[in-house]
């Protein structure tokens, strides 16, 4: 730890696990109010966050539930800090109030959940990517968030300071969907100096109190500017449906106006939002559709099913929300087959298959979670698909 | 005769062009409104350092008609929200204010974990024995035997006795009036919003449209002629003797006044104490005006 | 719309002020009951919203303590006083 910069960031070579470079990211993507619970196997990146933040000038308070942790967050963002929670299934469970909270109120905040063998208590220590559709409908009603999921600890450092960019461009509450293993994995993780790391700072508006209306959209844009209390702006902010400058109004057009707006934030802006990684598409017959820990273990079956002769492609997911539906309904076009391994009973699988629309055949791989898939069982399915 | 008319000094608390209030008549949460804009003028805090945090329920909706930073957040949790903002925001006066329900059952836990830290806020509670917004259901204020849309057979628990459960989990200031003495309240928050560290203040207030129209007990006004006759006045008392009971002796006053070590200072000072030179104290994103 | 309400008086120093914001009051009665000096009453007359406000029945009597304004739940009443002009 000695050898941090004055900005706090961790530059350098390092061996890391997926939780402790999620809080090297966040620490150098600029945040410095953290809001935590413990919680199997998230635990990791409350302790180091915990550990690091008085030495680079942030602040961290284990609060007594998710409940509390998950709604400071939201008062740390609103004070104007770059804020952040983590936990796992059950506690996501428990923040999902709260994220509709941010979600309404457009807080610019990151959810960290280091996904675990559910439902329930599950098996604590064990991996899973049970929260996917949770993450995208968790809470109740209509609305649009972020979901990013790194592969390796230095994903989780890359995408943790995505995360924080994100959240401020978009002013939304974005979810780092890690899982136990990728969590738990120690691997290399580089960390550039911090002026090559591109942070994107709150969007304050330049706007005078009076004329500054905190839910009406920025020129030009769908997104509005952001200010904080003590400025002069005497904003109020709510749950409640809410006129653009965020008082209560209850009523049927005001609620259709604010929704569409928060949704098409998203939705129209998803070209700019959406991030995957593709491998040898050109040729594909069969993709193999991964995310996560899955992608890891997904390699090694293309390998295994190409060195067998099979034109088998690969379409990471990056950002499972909002999910690439152009480029999946693109490759349906001429694909045979997508083939879908995930560490639960199937639910990314299902907007693989909503978008596809039978077009071409979609073959889950579901795994009830606890382990990895073994890659010879994503081999045979994609070999299955290819004949 | 010829002079102008003063315009209302409450007003510049308010946001004037959201009244009238979505509160009945004759419910007491007004009246604890306006002491509390009192209380502003007399604390002489500026205003754009104050920030109100509120939860669910009709004393919920204060935050939104008080002309400062305010954020009316979800059901119960409108502690740890202010908790969040102060730590982010050493810089802003939080004042959380919220009903008996909101605090006591679903914010509960956060209200005790809150006084147990000595986290830097002033909590009003408006307790009015009742959730109102929802129709008037039982909440853990709610005395034995009255009734209330969940008991309607009459309240069969335990209540709580707020100022005595704040003041066992570490309080530093611990009052309780009612919505009559408005003077008192007036007094009481301008003396708490000024002090530091978890500050409780309880007011009881009517609730006409449910709470005492389904136990008889008149309207509003009634309920205030009945704050005013049964109140009395003991400061200092020992907060064990303080609980409520259904149409008894209200104890009202300023209970405790202590000082200790809030979150942030205790915070300040372990890492101080471990960590000497290597500290970088937080500075708080307040310094630097929204505007660019 | 509000009624300012004063006390016209020659041996006076100040003259208490009442000024009621009719349309916002709902006629809860605690001006009227916890006004030391029982100045005020309730209208005949009724608001919009079919309440009936308070009127400043003694003006004589007043004294701008602003019990009442300190008492309103609707911020629709306060008091205030002013020096009364010496007349030549």
């Amino acid at each position: 730890m000695s050898n941090a910069t004055s900005s706090g960031t961790l530059t350098g070579s390092h061996y890391l696990d997926g939780d402790h470079a999620c809080s090297e990211g966040a620490i150098a993507a600029g945040c410095r109010f953290a809001a935590g619970y413990p919680i199997t196997p998230s635990t990791e990146v409350v302790e180091r966050l915990s550990q690091r933040f008085p030495l680079v000038g942030g602040r961290f308070l284990q609060f007594e539930d998710e409940l509390a942790a998950s709604i400071a967050l939201l008062g740390g963002a609103w004070g104007g800090a770059k804020a952040c929670t983590v936990t796992s299934g059950p506690g996501f469970s428990l923040m999902m109030e709260h994220l509709g909270l941010a979600a309404i109120t457009e807080t610019p905040c990151v959810f960290f959940d280091v996904q675990r063998a559910g439902p329930s208590t599950g098996l604590p220590t064990q991996p899973a990517q049970g929260d996917m559709m949770q993450a995208r409908f968790g809470s109740h009603g209509d609305y649009r968030i972020i979901a990013l999921c790194p592969n390796s600890p230095q994903e989780c450092f890359d995408l943790t300071i995505e995360a924080f960019n994100m959240a401020e461009e978009y002013r939304v509450p974005v979810l780092v969907m890690l899982d136990e293993v990728v969590g738990h994995m120690t691997e290399k993780v580089v960390i550039p100096d911090q002026k090559d790391i591109k942070v994107t700072e709150r969007r304050w508006t330049k706007k005078p109190p009076g004329e500054f209306k905190l839910f009406a959209p920025a020129e030009g844009s769908l997104v509005p500017e952001m200010v904080k209390p003590g400025d002069g702006y005497r904003i109020h902010v709510t749950g409640l449906t809410h006129d653009e400058r965020g008082y209560p109004k209850m009523t049927v057009p005001e609620h259709e106006k604010m929704q569409m707006r928060l949704w098409n934030k998203i939705v129209l802006n998803s070209d700019k939002i959406v991030k995957y990684e593709a491998k040898d598409l050109d040729d594909a017959e069969v993709v193999v559709v991964s995310y996560g820990i899955t992608s890891r273990i997904a390699e090694r079956a293309i390998q295994q099913a190409r060195a067998q002769g099979a034109k088998v492609g690969s379409f990471r997911l990056i950002t499972a929300w909002p999910f690439p539906e152009k480029e999946i309904l693109q490759l349906s076009k001429k694909v045979k087959a997508f083939v879908v391994p995930e560490l639960n009973l199937g639910q990314m699988v299902l907007e693989v298959q909503r978008i596809v629309e039978g077009r071409c055949k979609t073959i889950p791989v579901p795994h009830v979670g606890g382990t990895v898939h073994d890659p010879q069982v994503i081999t045979n399915a994609i070999l299955g698909a290819v004949r | 005769m010829s002079a102008p008319v003063k315009e209302n000094p409450v007003n510049k608390y308010l946001r004037m062009e959201r009244m009238p209030s979505i509160w009945c008549p004759g419910c007491g949460i007004g009246t604890t409104v306006n002491c509390f804009a009192r209380a502003l003028d007399e604390s002489k805090i500026p205003l754009d350092n104050l920030a109100v945090v509120s939860g669910i329920g009709c004393t919920g909706r204060v935050a939104g008609y008080l002309n400062v930073d305010s954020f009316h957040t979800t059901h119960g949790r409108a502690i740890p929200f202010a908790t969040g903002l102060q730590l982010a925001r050493p810089d802003l006066k939080v004042v959380v204010y919220s009903g008996d329900g909101d605090l006591s059952a679903i914010g509960g836990n956060h209200f005790i974990h809150a006084a147990r830290r000595n986290a830097d806020l002033l909590v009003v509670m408006v307790n009015n024995f009742t959730y109102g917004m929802t129709g008037g259901q039982v909440t853990p204020t709610t005395f034995r035997p009255a009734i209330a849309s969940t008991t309607p057979y009459g309240a069969f628990e335990q209540t709580f006795n707020m100022p005595m459960l704040a003041d066992s989990c570490g309080a530093v200031y611990v009052a309780r009036w009612t919505a009559y003495h408005v003077k008192q309240l007036a007094k009481s928050m301008a003396e708490a919003i000024n002090k530091r560290g978890f500050r409780f203040i309880e007011i009881a207030a009517p609730c006409p449209t449910l709470y005492l129209r389904r136990n008889k007990l008149g309207e509003g006004l009634d309920e205030m002629k009945f704050y005013k006759e049964k109140s009395v006045i003991r400061h200092g008392v020992d907060t064990r003797e303080v609980a409520l009971d259904y149409r008894k002796e209200i104890t009202v006053g300023k209970f405790v006044d202590r000082e200790r070590p809030t979150l942030e200072d205790a915070m300040d000072q372990r890492y101080k104490e471990a960590l000497g030179k290597k500290y970088v104290p937080y500075v708080s994103p307040g310094a630097a005006k929204s505007q660019a | 719309m509000t009624t300012a309400s004063p006390a016209p008086k020659k041996d006076k120093k100040f003259q208490g002020i009442v000024v009621v914001n009719r349309e916002n009051c709902k006629g809860c009665g605690f001006c009227v009951e916890f006004c030391p000096l029982h100045c005020l009453e309730l209208e005949k007359g009724y608001n919009a919203k079919g309440y009936h406000p308070p009127v400043l029945a003694k003006p004589e009597l007043c004294n701008g303590c602003d019990m009442c304004g300190l008492m309103c739940p609707d911020f629709s009443i306060y008091g205030y006083r002013e020096k009364l002009e010496q007349a030549a």
